[in-house]
């Protein structure tokens, strides 16, 4: 018992010493936790805090609604439309089969379309929307309307989608918009802030120089949403702001009557106010419908406009490069005067061909002219005057004010990408270009517009608003900024040495619309109202042999993409001139029989809007 | 001694044993049921749902049974203490061959009122069974190499079984509660040192010989970043809602990580995450503190009990109740890698609480029969 008890004490001592030793380890243990708790809970809160509403808190944004494209008057060119769609959420419908076999008899949609939603559908979490359909008409959206009740969890939504109203009239301005894609996301900093699934975004055009402008910004839905991400409540709605309204200078009349003139042909008209600079008018031919991208195009329709032989998809006005013909003569006639080489005296005598370095010239006129003088060989377009200024003048300085008067660089500098430089060649240019040097029979058919000289119809028009003014600097504009980028300083710089011979050229344009022999006389106008000045131009788009040269077909005869590019420059009134225009019909046969009837048309409307143009100026003005 | 003098308490009235009652512990018992009452009502989102009741009943029932069993002289259960850990070890064995698969393993037997897993039990039993075996021992005779053999086989056989289920936090978890009895017991403090140092040395084999999921688990331990959708996604999860809760926590029924489930198995082994993101580090130190009452008057009741063998079951229930609670906190709180340890009563679970409320019980009649001896 004593001996028992004795061991009792030890094992007593023993296991109360362990327990002292097992005790204070406890308590350090748990100093180890409450401060980790403290750690967590207290001094890093701020931060498990945000990580926690990270968590919870969802942001959905909305499309947001693009700005609009208005025309000088404000009629909206390209404005915002509701288009009825009909969305479905999956998990809120019982019978999902039954529902969406219904919705198929109702908007009797195609199988392909059909197998399209259900993809769709196998895409997206159950309680994501599903858009069945984009863009309902009225009749469908109104009969899913009525048989509502049968169709649990559809919900017919309006939603903001672009529309153009004026349909192809404007596509080669403005451009269409169309579903983003990974490239819009990346190029463009505030898409890849603004992106929602089903954005659209402009893809050519204004639509697309300007989207940082016209975007605006989203609506932004805040939800708390659970792990799964299905929201259970809604924390905050934040409004977005609509994008900025763009107002062009262009009048949608004129556009219409520019697209009615080129209807089946391929060509561009463009039309330019001589001292603002600002574009009346610029279409180019054939055009398409912006609307069919809003949504997506169809592979068909997308076929049909990308085969078309007439290139709808060309901006012909600034990416169509034409040899000027003889719609650069005022340019070299200029040039010729303005050097010093001839003077109004200086006489040339046409045969109908000329032989200079072993070549035959022809003028277009095989009977030739007899002798010309300045302003009848412009009046009636006389090649071989020209080819012997031009030979005289030599290709250097003609190029030098060509490219004064904004031949050969791009009108509008960025504004749209798709702008063409076109092409003023001189010596050092083919030095550098073609390795070659310049041969003088290429400066003679330069003379004529031909060779290698190409210009855009906008440089054309260009160059004449500014033969027109009288020769002074302008800066062509489509869009009415807030603020200009062109110093007030810049304005209207003279081109010109000498403002006599603007007159002379000018008074040279004058006759060959408005006196007999000229080569525009069919198409003048005689009123002074609406009296305009022109030059034709015919641009052969290959080198004619002589064999067809005897044979001498007329256009009609002569298979299409070999006839010759009808041009015509023209400003008006001719009495305190405002307006110029250029037209180019691509193989269009003759300038003057093709072209030019259609400016005639063109200056009526023109000057009849005149007023109406002028009396939004001085409302603007008022209101400043 | 006292002995003769107080040998009457052996009969005691049923009245008198009442008065024997530790009531702190008992009601920091029902203060701990309480809160997981209500902690099970926040995770079933504010209502009364499956979670809330079920662990209702349970705590009703089993602290029913807590009581009962304190009533029961501790002698009864110092002569059932090889039996019942027999018992288990079947049970075990019948879990393997006959048990109910959930989750890739093997873990419950299906007693048609209740699944239980044995795994749970033996967390209790192991402690009564050393217990009772170290409790005649002469203090000299422990370090014998066949007592220290004895008890190793004691220990290892149903970790062995609870491995092969798979379920090595269980099995750690039982090793645990082993262990602590053997060092109470006064085995020589080198064969731990020893051990500790074999386990370090032998830690990259065993990691080679780790399934691929607990492989995983522990790299996410060491770098829950990650992977924070994967693995790492329940470490991550937990400490955003533990850290969010903050000073005073979201508030009761408000915490958004729980309540918009981004929090895993919140119900069982995240329970405390959810406690402290509603109660903050205020709620949460509350907490800790009524355990570390319990723990402390489970030691007390030790201390004064006469018998060797209450002594030493609870010095070693309290010590594996501390390790359950401290590994189950480190683990939420990204301390440790996740292993399955519930939170002793808080952790919705009938065999977690079963085993708990079964060492209360005992602890509580060591309390009650304080003076008894045992020979």
């Amino acid at each position: 018992m004593i001996n028992s008890s004795s061991d009792n004490v030890k094992k007593l001592n023993s296991i109360n010493r362990r327990m002292f030793i097992t005790g204070s380890l406890k308590f350090f243990i748990m100093i180890g936790i409450v401060s980790r708790l403290f750690f967590l809970q207290v001094k890093e809160n701020k931060k498990y805090l945000t990580l926690s509403d990270k968590n919870r808190i969802r942001e959905w944004k909305l499309a947001p609604v693009r700005g609009e494209f208005h025309d000088y008057f404000d009629n909206v060119i390209a404005g915002n439309f509701e288009a009825y769609q009909l969305h479905v959420i999956p998990e809120q419908v019982e019978n999902f089969k039954y529902v969406i076999y219904r919705l198929k008899d109702l908007l009797e949609l195609s199988d392909s379309e059909f197998k399209k939603v259900l993809k769709r559908k196998k895409e997206i979490k159950p309680w994501e929307t599903l858009i069945v359909s984009n863009n309902l008409s009225w009749d469908k959206f109104s009969k899913i309307n009525n048989h509502l009740y049968d169709l649990n969890g559809v919900k017919p939504v309006i939603s903001i989608s672009r529309n153009y109203p004026f349909g192809d009239n404007f596509t080669h301005i403005i451009g269409y918009v169309s579903q983003a894609n990974e490239q819009d996301i990346e190029n463009t900093e505030l898409i890849k802030k603004n992106f929602v699934p089903g954005l659209k975004v402009g893809k050519i055009g204004l639509e697309k120089s300007f989207e940082e402008k016209l975007i605006g910004t989203n609506d932004i839905e805040r939800y708390e949403v659970n792990a799964y991400g299905r929201r259970i409540s809604q924390l905050e709605f934040q409004k977005g702001k609509k994008g900025k309204t763009l107002k062009l200078t262009v009048d949608t009349e004129i556009q219409k009557l520019a697209n009615e003139l080129l209807k089946d042909k391929a060509g561009s008209i463009c039309v330019m106010d001589i001292f603002t600079g600002e574009v009346i008018a610029m279409h180019s031919s054939p055009s398409f419908d912006p609307n069919l991208f809003v949504f997506g195009i169809s592979q068909d329709n997308w076929q049909l406009i990308r085969n078309d032989p007439m290139k709808p998809l060309l901006n012909k006005t600034l990416q169509g490069r034409y040899s000027p013909g003889s719609t650069l003569k005022p340019i070299v006639a200029l040039s010729a005067l303005e050097n010093g080489i001839i003077n109004t005296n200086f006489t040339v005598r046409c045969t109908g061909k000329t032989e200079m370095y072993d070549q035959t010239y022809h003028c277009w006129k095989k009977e030739g002219h007899g002798y010309v003088s300045l302003r009848n060989a412009m009046k009636m377009s006389c090649d071989t005057y020209f080819y012997e200024i031009a030979r005289k003048l030599g290709v250097d300085k003609l190029s030098e004010t060509a490219k004064k008067f904004g031949l050969g660089k791009k009108v509008f500098d960025n504004l749209f990408e798709i702008e063409k430089d076109g092409l003023i060649p001189n010596t050092q240019w083919k030095k550098n270009a073609l390795g070659k040097g310049w041969l003088l029979g290429e400066t003679i058919i330069t003379g004529i517009g031909q060779g290698y000289i190409q210009t855009t119809p906008i440089q054309l028009c260009l160059m004449t608003a500014q033969i027109a003014n009288g020769g002074y600097k302008i800066y062509p504009k489509i869009v009415i900024d807030d603020k200009d980028k062109i110093k007030p300083s810049d304005y209207y710089t003279p081109l010109y040495k000498n403002s006599k011979n603007m007159r002379i050229i000018q008074d040279a344009m004058f006759g060959s619309t408005n006196e007999v022999m000229g080569t525009s006389y069919r198409s003048r106008i005689d009123n002074p109202k609406y009296q305009f000045a022109g030059k034709t131009g015919t641009a052969q788009v290959k080198k004619i042999t002589e064999r067809e040269r005897e044979l001498d077909l007329k256009t009609s005869e002569i298979p299409y993409e070999q006839r010759d590019h009808a041009l015509y420059i023209a400003y008006g009134p001719y009495v305190n001139p405002r307006y110029a225009l250029s037209i180019v019909v691509e193989h269009g046969g003759n300038g003057s029989t093709t072209a030019a009837p259609m400016a005639k048309k063109l200056f009526k409307l023109i000057i009849d809007r005149h007023e109406m143009r002028q009396s939004i100026n001085k409302k603007k003005y008022l209101e400043i | 001694m006292y002995q003769h003098t107080r040998l009457t308490n052996n009969n005691f009235t049923f009245f008198q044993k009442f008065r024997n009652f530790d009531y702190i512990l008992l009601i920091c018992i029902l203060l701990l049921g309480f809160i997981s009452l209500a902690t099970m009502y926040s995770t079933d989102g504010g209502k009364i749902l499956f979670h809330t009741k079920s662990h209702f009943t349970k705590l009703m029932i089993f602290t029913m049974m807590m009581l009962f069993i304190s009533f029961i002289n501790i002698k009864l259960w110092f002569s059932i203490g090889y039996l019942s850990y027999i018992v288990v070890v079947g049970l075990l064995v019948w879990t393997y061959f006959f048990g109910i698969s959930s989750s890739g393993s093997k873990r419950w037997m299906n007693l048609y009122f209740i699944n239980l897993q044995p795994s749970e039990l033996m967390k209790i039993f192991i402690i009564l069974c050393l217990a009772k075996y170290f409790h005649r021992m002469k203090l000299e005779n422990v370090n014998s190499v066949y007592t220290i053999l004895t008890s190793l086989i004691i220990i290892l056989l149903p970790m062995g079984l609870v491995i092969v289920q798979p379920d090595l936090g269980t099995s750690v978890l039982i090793a645990v509660s082993g262990i602590a009895v053997l060092w109470f017991a006064g085995i020589n403090h080198k064969y731990f040192i020893y051990t500790m140092l074999g386990f370090i040395i032998s830690l990259p084999f065993v990691i080679a010989f780790l399934k691929p999921y607990q492989k995983l688990r522990v790299l996410t331990f060491l770098n829950p970043d990650k992977d924070p959708l994967g693995a790492g996604y329940q470490i991550i999860q937990s400490k955003i809602a533990v850290g969010s809760g903050g000073i005073f926590g979201k508030g009761f029924l408000k915490g958004t990580q729980s309540y918009l489930e981004f929090l895993p198995e919140k119900h069982t082994d995240f329970i405390f995450t959810l406690f402290s993101e509603e109660f903050g580090f205020v709620g949460s130190v509350v907490l800790l503190v009524i355990y570390i009452i319990i723990i402390y008057r489970i030691i007390a009741i030790g201390a004064n009990s006469r018998s060797y063998f209450a002594k030493l079951f609870c010095y070693g229930f309290g010590a594996a109740i501390f390790v359950f609670i401290t590994i189950n906190m480190s683990m939420v709180l990204g301390l440790l890698p996740i292993v399955g340890s519930p939170l002793p009563i808080m952790s919705y679970g009938g065999s977690s609480m079963l085993a708990t409320m079964i060492g209360f019980g005992i602890v509580m009649s060591a309390r009650v029969h304080s003076q008894q001896l045992i020979a």
